[in-house]
């Protein structure tokens, strides 16, 4: 235990705790979004699976970074369109087209992966920048200031998340869209589009997930998200459909990860309990979850399709 | 959630206290049970077939399952629950304990339908591949398919998990056969829970423009269906 609480060993987990906080971060903040507009979007998994292939793909093509993400976030606004077509304009059950769109995502990109690729190759991952100056402040700027673009931007987009739905007349719309549809319906705010728009821009979040997920890794497989959406919908309750709880949740499951893993590669944990330990994120999420249910409320309109009278 | 953490419980246990003394030794280590004892396999129905009693077993589940739901006061209470809480709260039923139930029994059916796949399979024994799909192959995923496919009415999910069983089982041999991946299967899946959901309006505007032309004076023949 005592060579875990070393300098060296302790800013190694923090920045590895970030890293891996991205694609949680990114793919919460969309759900966030999305919930706050009353829809419940369960196929976070499946977007993710499929914008993190198209990704990869492109990257092992092409070579470009840029273009790779910008592939991703087409694939989640792509996939946006579609969850958008289904559960707004049909008003289809939330809960179960999210599982559909999860389905259809993680057998796509499994089989887009057996067909164009075939046997895992490594990529280029994305390159960590140093930010001039706050790099430079000791250990804390070597744990903070000298990851990659995408988290930057990942941790950006919290205050940008949280402007959008409390400071414009946009988020005012989602939140009065989530809340009371009737009443907004009333007042002349188009439910439809005010939900489709925010359908959108959750699922392009959830599509830059799956770019960062992927390029942070810089190897795609089959199901490579391991339920990482599910995870991601659950930060949004953790974290009280507020953008700042979400990065909460998001950091505290990307710290427990990374503790996890230190402790694997110090032998803290012994390799036959390496499963067990892989459980403590979900179940802390799930203690968390327990504690936090009773002093918050969600969107009174979550997963309600709404229909005018 | 608790799916990701009971597969790692999996993993553990078949990498640990459950695996096979043979892979200890052999020192290759491939997560899995020993096989079981020939005393548990599942009779076979048919000859040269593994055709086996599981299939029976889950038949009757269904039926059960039906009997209980609309023929019973507790199916009542739990479709009334599931159909409107305020509803039932106000006439007196309890939506948490009713909740609890419905989980407890569908728990319940899944362990059935856990023990089924063991005792059923080829190699009489649990292997995992240390992925997050665990020993099942998402059968559990399935399942939600086929049980929306059926309308979620217990009778008609077992033509709906016919269906998919055969589904999934031509997709195996496709990729016997064509070297079609199996994945195939999955997506397309996923693609038919997308259309049967948002079929449902789509119904709902041509039942209405059916009774509309008057050729048809059949109402609603989906009861039971939402």
């Amino acid at each position: 235990m005592g060579e875990f609480f070393t300098l060296s060993v302790l800013v190694a987990t923090a920045a590895s705790a970030i890293r891996l906080a991205t694609p949680y971060l990114l793919a919460s903040l969309g759900e966030t979004v999305g919930q706050r507009s009353g829809v419940l979007n369960l196929g976070v998994d499946g977007v993710m699976l499929l914008s993190a292939f198209f990704s990869y793909w492109t990257v092992l093509e092409t070579g470009n970074l840029w273009l790779a993400v910008l592939v991703g976030l087409v694939v989640g606004l792509v996939m946006g369109l579609l969850y958008g077509v289904i559960t707004v304009f049909l008003n289809a059950t939330q809960g179960i087209s999210g599982i559909g769109i999860f389905i259809f995502g993680l057998g796509l990109s499994d089989l887009l992966f057996r067909q164009l690729v075939g046997t895992p190759k490594p990529v280029r991952r994305l390159p960590n920048v140093d930010i001039p100056l706050l790099s430079d402040i000791p250990h804390l700027g070597e744990a903070l200031f000298q990851r990659n673009l995408l988290t930057y931007l990942a941790f950006l987009l919290v205050p940008v998340t949280a402007l959008l739905l409390t400071r414009t007349t946009f988020g005012l719309n989602i939140r009065s869209v989530g809340d009371n549809p009737q009443a907004a319906d009333s007042l002349g705010v188009s439910v439809e589009r005010t939900r489709f728009v925010a359908i959108l821009i959750g699922n392009s979040m959830a599509g830059l997930a799956g770019a960062a997920l992927v390029l942070q890794l810089g190897i795609f497989q089959p199901n490579l998200t391991q339920g990482l959406g599910f995870i991601a919908v659950a930060l949004v309750y953790f974290g009280a459909w507020r953008p700042i709880g979400v990065m909460g949740g998001a950091l505290l499951y990307g710290f427990v990860n990374a503790t996890v893993l230190q402790w694997k590669a110090l032998g803290i944990i012994p390799v036959s309990g390496s499963d067990l330990a892989n459980m403590a994120p979900a179940v802390l999420t799930i203690l968390a979850l327990i504690v936090v249910a009773r002093r918050v409320h969600a969107p009174s309109a979550l997963t309600k399709p709404f229909t005018r009278h | 959630m608790l799916n990701l953490v009971m597969v790692q419980f999996m993993n553990f246990l078949l990498r640990g206290p459950l695996i096979d003394p043979f892979e200890l030794e052999a020192g290759t280590r491939i997560p899995q049970t020993q096989r079981l004892s020939d005393n548990a396999t599942l009779p076979t129905l048919l000859d040269g077939t593994r055709l086996h009693i599981g299939v029976p077993v889950a038949i009757c589940a269904a039926v059960g399952a039906y009997l209980i739901l609309w023929r019973t006061p507790t199916g009542f209470r739990l479709r009334a629950v599931g159909y409107s809480p305020e509803a039932a709260r106000a006439a007196g039923i309890s939506v948490k304990r009713n909740i609890t139930l419905a989980m407890t029994l569908s728990g319940s059916l899944g362990g059935i339908a856990g023990a089924i796949l063991v005792f059923g399979s080829e190699g009489q024994r649990m292997v995992t591949d240390g992925s997050a799909a665990g020993f099942t192959g998402s059968a559990g995923f399935n399942g939600i398919v086929a049980a929306l496919f059926g309308g979620l009415h217990p009778l008609w999910t077992i033509p709906s998990a016919m269906l998919f069983g055969a589904l999934l089982t031509g997709a195996t041999q496709l990729q016997r056969v064509l070297q079609v991946p199996a994945a195939l299967a999955v997506a397309l899946n996923g693609i038919i829970v997308i259309f049967v959901i948002s079929s449902t309006p789509v119904r709902g505007w041509l039942q209405r423009s059916l009774a509309d032309s008057g050729l048809f004076n059949r109402s609603s023949d989906t009861a039971g269906m939402d």
